[in-house]
């Protein structure tokens, strides 16, 4: 009856727990490995997202104050650096680009961004942001490797020609890494909780198991 | 002490409370011999309770009128916010698997049959109303794939055949069943509108229906009494006080055990829940974080996994016999949640545990399971997916055969072609062989 039970529940769990991978990941040309400890790349992928993207695109259920506290940028830089459009540190990262407009000009409006790397994954906003290549039948002389006939003309152009293939890898990984935390900003406190969690229940299981155990010893 | 002995006589006098502790608690008597398998109820009863507190934190916060950024402001700016969220969702999944492995219980044991068909069929209401609390559920937050699986579900009721009624035209049976999605739309279109009213359904309406039924489901167990692994009725064999012999009190037995079990049951959940709270895709969909957008269709919707076996099944259907493909495939999947209600009939078994029946039903149990397995993963990839150069879509007609067979073949007659084991007089404990 045992082995029975297991073989159910196995067999209940193995097909989700492959497919799994491939409902987060997809095959994406490149993988950025992203890293929410390193906080010198988030804080350099926050300036580098505010300068280059944020024309187009917001981040419209992100707070600048939250970035700040976040990433341990203070909040006088947050305003000074990071936050153009509003003087409050607790405002949204909007953006002023009417939607119209935007459609008007790229045939698309340019998506908000704040759970990018959720609908897709870190792996695709990395693998886009190195995929730009020359396509003279684009209106803008760029197409793109994983989405093709993009709209979105490449913004990184200037920056790719003027640092070093390395330095370049670089940026595109700290924006990507950066997208990855806005996407999910409590993913280390969540694990951090979840340890002191499961410790709690793993504790509480001792005197649980042994109070069964004294009050069924009678039981044959 | 004494004031405290005064006061519980004084409530006494007035409400049957003790009456009712020993009623359902330190004199009901659980055999003593249950297993693993005994778990699942308590670990629902705990599930419900969850959804219900994190689902009252929740309204406290969302707004139907603005369904999206209030999730988002749920989970970003209320403290703890996405805790409760987690929670909620998470544990709606929980619900299932947990229900799931109790019904397979009930199949496995025969705990639906005489005396106990009405706790069964209280237990597929529940299930019932669940499956619609789930869907209501999952279209609030308005993701895209909220949007687009209500889009699905919504214009199945477009599929529902009333042309059979008599004097009824096609025309006049088109017309009814634009006429009833745009009811339970309360719309034209899928909008703001509809996400009120399955607001004001998911928070209100089913959770009532849900509690009355939970205690039904529990008043009708007591009457009776559970059934254990062998299948034995411990009521038939009682001492001089007229305790069962094999019956143990509930309370304190079965609650201590039960607690140590439930700790164990919330290190599963909070694993889940602190690390993959969205379940790899398959608890909140991908596209569940971009709001819900009529031009986006998404590359592949997919109902959450514990629809799966039922999605798969109403997609199996993709030829016409007498009726059109769609209503076939609506009433292939109405039917096989409808002859669930019907199990403690159609069992017509002389065994009621497993552990005493032949091999038939040992092996037709097993493929039934896994048949439910495979549908459900079927019923969230694409039909069109291939498997030995079949389409998912064409084994899914192969296992909602197996399904049925199982069901409206097996219970009623399998009896016939095997040798069932004797059962024992009394319970017996250390797995039975």
């Amino acid at each position: 009856m045992k082995t029975f039970a297991i073989a159910v529940l196995v067999f209940g769990i193995l097909p989700f727990a492959g497919n799994v991978q491939a409902a987060g990941g997809g095959d994406y040309p490149h993988s950025p490995g992203v890293n929410m400890q390193d906080r010198a790349s988030l804080q350099r992928g926050a300036a580098l997202f505010v300068d280059n993207c944020m024309g187009c695109h917001s981040l419209e259920y992100k707070r600048y104050g939250r970035v700040g506290e976040d990433l341990g940028i203070p909040e006088d830089l947050v305003l000074e650096h990071l936050n153009f459009t509003t003087e409050e540190i607790g405002s949204r990262m909007e953006i002023g680009f009417p939607e119209d407009d935007a459609q008007d000009f790229f045939g698309v409006a340019p998506p908000d961004l704040t759970n990018v790397t959720r609908w897709e994954s870190p792996d695709y906003v990395y693998s886009f942001l190195l995929g730009f290549y020359e396509d003279e039948s684009r209106p803008f002389g760029y197409n793109n490797e994983v989405f093709d006939n993009v709209g979105m003309p490449h913004v990184m152009e200037r920056m790719e020609r003027e640092l070093d293939e390395e330095e370049f890898r670089q940026a595109m990984f700290d924006i990507t890494n950066f997208l990855y935390y806005v996407g999910d900003p409590v993913k280390l406190e969540r694990e951090r909780m979840g340890a002191y969690v499961l410790f709690f229940l793993a504790l509480l299981f001792i005197p649980a198991y042994l109070l069964k155990k004294e009050y069924w010893k009678d039981v044959h | 002490m004494a004031m405290g002995k005064a006061l519980a006589d004084w409530v006494d006098a007035r409400l049957p409370v003790s009456e009712a502790m020993r009623k359902h608690m330190t004199e009901y008597y659980a055999p003593k011999n249950f297993n693993f398998w005994y778990y699942f109820g308590i670990f629902s009863l705990v599930v419900l309770i969850n959804q219900l507190v994190t689902g009252i934190w929740l309204t406290m916060f969302y707004s139907p009128t603005d369904a999206f950024a209030s999730v988002e402001y749920i989970m970003r700016d209320v403290q703890y916010g996405w805790l409760l969220r987690y929670m909620h969702a998470v544990g709606a999944s929980a619900f299932f698997a947990v229900i799931y492995l109790h019904m397979f219980r009930g199949l496995l044991y025969g705990s639906y049959k005489p005396p106990r068909e009405l706790v069964w069929v209280f237990g597929m209401m529940i299930y019932l109303v669940l499956m619609a609390e789930g869907f209501l559920g999952y279209v609030l937050p308005w993701g895209n794939m909220s949007y687009w699986g209500a889009q699905v579900i919504i214009s199945l009721a477009e599929a529902i055949p009333f042309q059979v009624i008599p004097f009824v035209s096609a025309e006049r049976a088109t017309e009814l069943g634009e006429a009833l999605t745009t009811w339970v739309r309360g719309d034209y279109l899928l909008s703001e509108a509809t996400v009120n009213k399955f607001f004001a359904l998911h928070v209100v309406a089913l959770p009532l229906v849900l509690i009355l039924l939970v205690v039904l489901h529990i008043l009708a167990l007591h009457e009776v009494g559970s059934n254990n692994p062998d299948g034995v009725e411990i009521k038939k064999n009682k001492d001089e006080n007229g305790v069962p012999k094999d019956g143990i009190p509930f309370h304190p037995y079965y609650t201590v055990k039960d607690f140590a079990g439930v700790v164990v049951f919330l290190m599963v959940f909070a694993a889940v829940l602190f690390y993959f709270p969205t379940g790899g895709g398959y608890m909140i969909e991908p596209p569940n974080w971009q709001p819900a957008n009529p031009m986006v269709t998404p590359d592949h919707i997919a109902p959450v996994w514990y629809y799966g076996p039922f999605y798969a099944m109403l997609r199996a259907i993709d030829f016409n016999f007498i009726l059109e493909a769609k209503s076939l495939g609506l009433i292939v999947m109405g039917g096989a949640i409808a002859v669930l209600f019907v199990v403690p009939w159609l069992d017509r078994h002389p065994v009621k545990s497993i552990r005493y029946k032949g091999w038939v039903s040992k092996v037709a149990l097993g493929i039934f399971a896994v048949s439910f397995v495979i549908l459900g993963f079927f019923g969230t990839e694409p039909a069109d997916k291939e498997f030995l150069a079949i389409s998912y879509g064409d084994w899914s007609k192969l296992f909602t055969f197996l399904y049925f067979f199982y069901l409206l073949f097996v219970l009623p007659f399998g009896h016939r072609f095997e040798q069932s084991k004797p059962v024992p007089d009394r319970v017996t404990t250390g797995g039975g062989h």
